[in-house]
């Protein structure tokens, strides 16, 4: 866990978390006492036990969800009173591939994938290339009329991918992205995490695969146990250490 | 670490998506799930609709045509039971009419046609003896509407030369049938008002029903930046396809009705009700009932989505 005092968050920060608790309802806090820095352009694994609280916490950083307590910081605003009209224009900043997908289940493969530049209006006329281009960068471009539910559950997760990234994001966040493909697929999508990386994305992955771990040296792991937040690489260190000082 | 090629358009410096106007295209709403009753309430909520506006106005131009007709008139009755002094008298009022400045035109009522007027509710009075003494009638039309300052000098006036007169506005007569008429108009208008407001509620209900349906949908396209205003449009879009088709159905069905209802009423060619039928401008009025409708329907789904969704973070 990271004791350390908070800075105070600048645009150069994608996300602080600091002192941010979570609870459903009247239960136990399901996170507690979670702080940490996202800087831009850097690659972070979260780790931890099912039911350690990865998913909530994911889900607060894609502003599905309010904490209740603490503060968090996103582009260099107050996440937490931000208002709710600005809301979708954080939203269009993430990619978010969730852990069931989370396919619009009328649409196919190339709707669910265009959607994302459909909300922030894009163009008809502009899909095309750019989605056909992503279907087939995941090799599902023979499957693009297909609907969620005549795709298997790797190919779903990979038009879940291709969906998150195609706005090209300024925060990924991934929930176990390659639980549902073959190993080949699990590294070509990783590639495709880093190459984004790489382009600027800071990458969030969230996984209980420590194979995974290994196929990016550079990335900095956070790992959740019950709720708590440790700090196995120094990733949450005041000052922490960034991806591109030498992992 | 090995490297892979991206597609080309997320290597450019743009970010597709983090520009232009907030628009969602595509069907993200299936259009099926907002039907279910929702069209039939709205075609019959039109309908009705329909059928109670045709009656206001109907009744309206009945009101409108009487009183024109009568707004104008005076009758002048001559209660004298003696035949002779009645007819002198009524001779003499008339003579002072048509003096009268102000006054159009002036008739005195044949006697045999005050009769005739009169025999379905008292017999033939044209028998000498047991005759009932009928009053005798001066039908007057001034050149402006009657006052109650003209109707006192024209009372006054012919009073003086026929003291057994009786002048009335003829307007006067009919003011019972005008507020029977008017509160069958006030109906209407409730009628419509609350017809509205079921239409409403079946939108709300329709509209509620499909967002539940679809809640996982909204939510992800709220989480992909999606703004309210962008879900509100879905469902406002599908609902004012379903409200339109299904309100000119319902404007087909109710004027249907009001054709027959008017067919049947011109058989009758009685009195007042020859005042009944419903012009071009009324035809107008009922043609927008389907529009309204559809307005009303898309405005209450996107106050109905707005509320709901204000409620989600």
């Amino acid at each position: 866990m990271n004791p350390a005092p908070m800075t105070s968050a600048t645009d150069a920060e994608i996300v602080q978390f600091d002192n941010v608790g979570l609870r459903y309802g009247s239960d136990r806090e399901v996170l507690s006492d979670v702080s940490f820095t996202l800087y831009p352009g850097s690659f972070y694994f979260l780790t931890g036990a099912s039911g350690a609280g990865k998913t909530s916490l994911l889900r607060l950083l894609y502003l599905a969800q309010r904490p209740s307590r603490g503060l968090i910081r996103m582009f260099g605003t107050d996440a937490i009173t931000l208002p709710r009209e600005r809301l979708p224009g954080f939203r269009r900043r993430l990619g978010v591939v969730f852990q069931d997908f989370r396919l619009v289940p009328h649409l196919s493969a190339f709707d669910n994938v265009a959607l994302p530049l459909r909300v922030a209006g894009v163009p008809e006329k502009d899909l095309l290339k750019p989605v056909s281009d992503m279907l087939d960068w995941v090799q599902l471009s023979d499957r693009v009329h297909a609907r969620p539910e005549q795709l298997s559950g790797g190919e779903q997760q990979r038009v879940a991918i291709a969906r998150a990234v195609i706005g090209r994001p300024d925060l990924l966040v991934a929930d176990e992205p390659t639980g549902n493909v073959d190993p080949d697929m699990a590294v070509k999508l990783l590639r495709l995490f880093e190459a984004l990386n790489r382009l600027g994305t800071t990458v969030v992955v969230a996984t209980h695969d420590v194979h995974l771990l290994k196929k990016v040296p550079e990335s900095l792991i956070m790992r959740l146990d019950k709720g708590r937040l440790s700090d196995p690489t120094g990733a949450l260190r005041y000052p922490p250490r960034r991806s591109g000082s030498g992992a | 670490m090995r490297m892979v090629q991206l597609p080309a358009f997320l290597q450019s410096a743009a970010r597709l998506g983090m520009f232009g106007p907030d628009q969602a295209g595509g069907e993200l709403v299936p259009g099926s799930r907002l039907s279910g009753p929702m069209s039939w309430v709205i075609g019959m909520m039109v309908a009705l609709t329909v059928i109670a506006l045709a009656a206001g106005l109907a009744l309206g131009n009945v009101a409108q045509g009487a009183s024109a007709d009568l707004a104008n008139g005076v009758t002048v009755q001559i209660i004298q039971a003696n035949p002779e002094a009645r007819q002198t008298e009524a001779e003499r009022a008339a003579a002072r009419l048509r003096a009268t400045p102000g006054v159009a035109s002036v008739r005195l009522v044949p006697q045999a046609e005050v009769e005739r007027l009169i025999e379905p509710w008292l017999g033939d009075q044209s028998d000498g003896e047991d005759a009932i003494p009928v009053p005798a009638l001066v039908d007057v039309l001034l050149t402006g509407s009657v006052d109650g300052e003209t109707l006192g000098a024209l009372r006054r006036s012919v009073r003086e030369v026929a003291p057994s007169a009786r002048v009335d506005a003829q307007s006067a007569w009919l003011r019972p049938v005008f507020a029977a008429i008017d509160a069958l108009r006030w109906l209407a208008i409730i009628m419509v008002g609350l017809l509205a407001s079921a239409l409403a509620a079946a939108v709300i209900l329709s509209v509620r029903t499909a967002m539940g349906l679809n809640r996982d949908t909204i939510e992800i396209v709220h989480l992909l930046g999606g703004t309210d205003v962008q879900i509100a449009r879905l469902f406002q879009r599908s609902v004012a396809i379903k409200a339109l088709t299904s309100g000119l159905v319902g404007f087909a069905l109710g004027a249907g009705v009001v054709l027959l209802f008017a067919s049947r009423f011109a058989e009758l060619g009685a009195g007042l009700l020859s005042t009944a039928s419903l012009g071009l401008g009324s035809w107008i009025l009922l043609a927008l009932v389907p529009v309204l409708g559809t307005g009303l329907a898309m405005l209450t789904a996107r106050l109905t989505v707005l509320r709901a969704l204000h409620r989600m973070l």
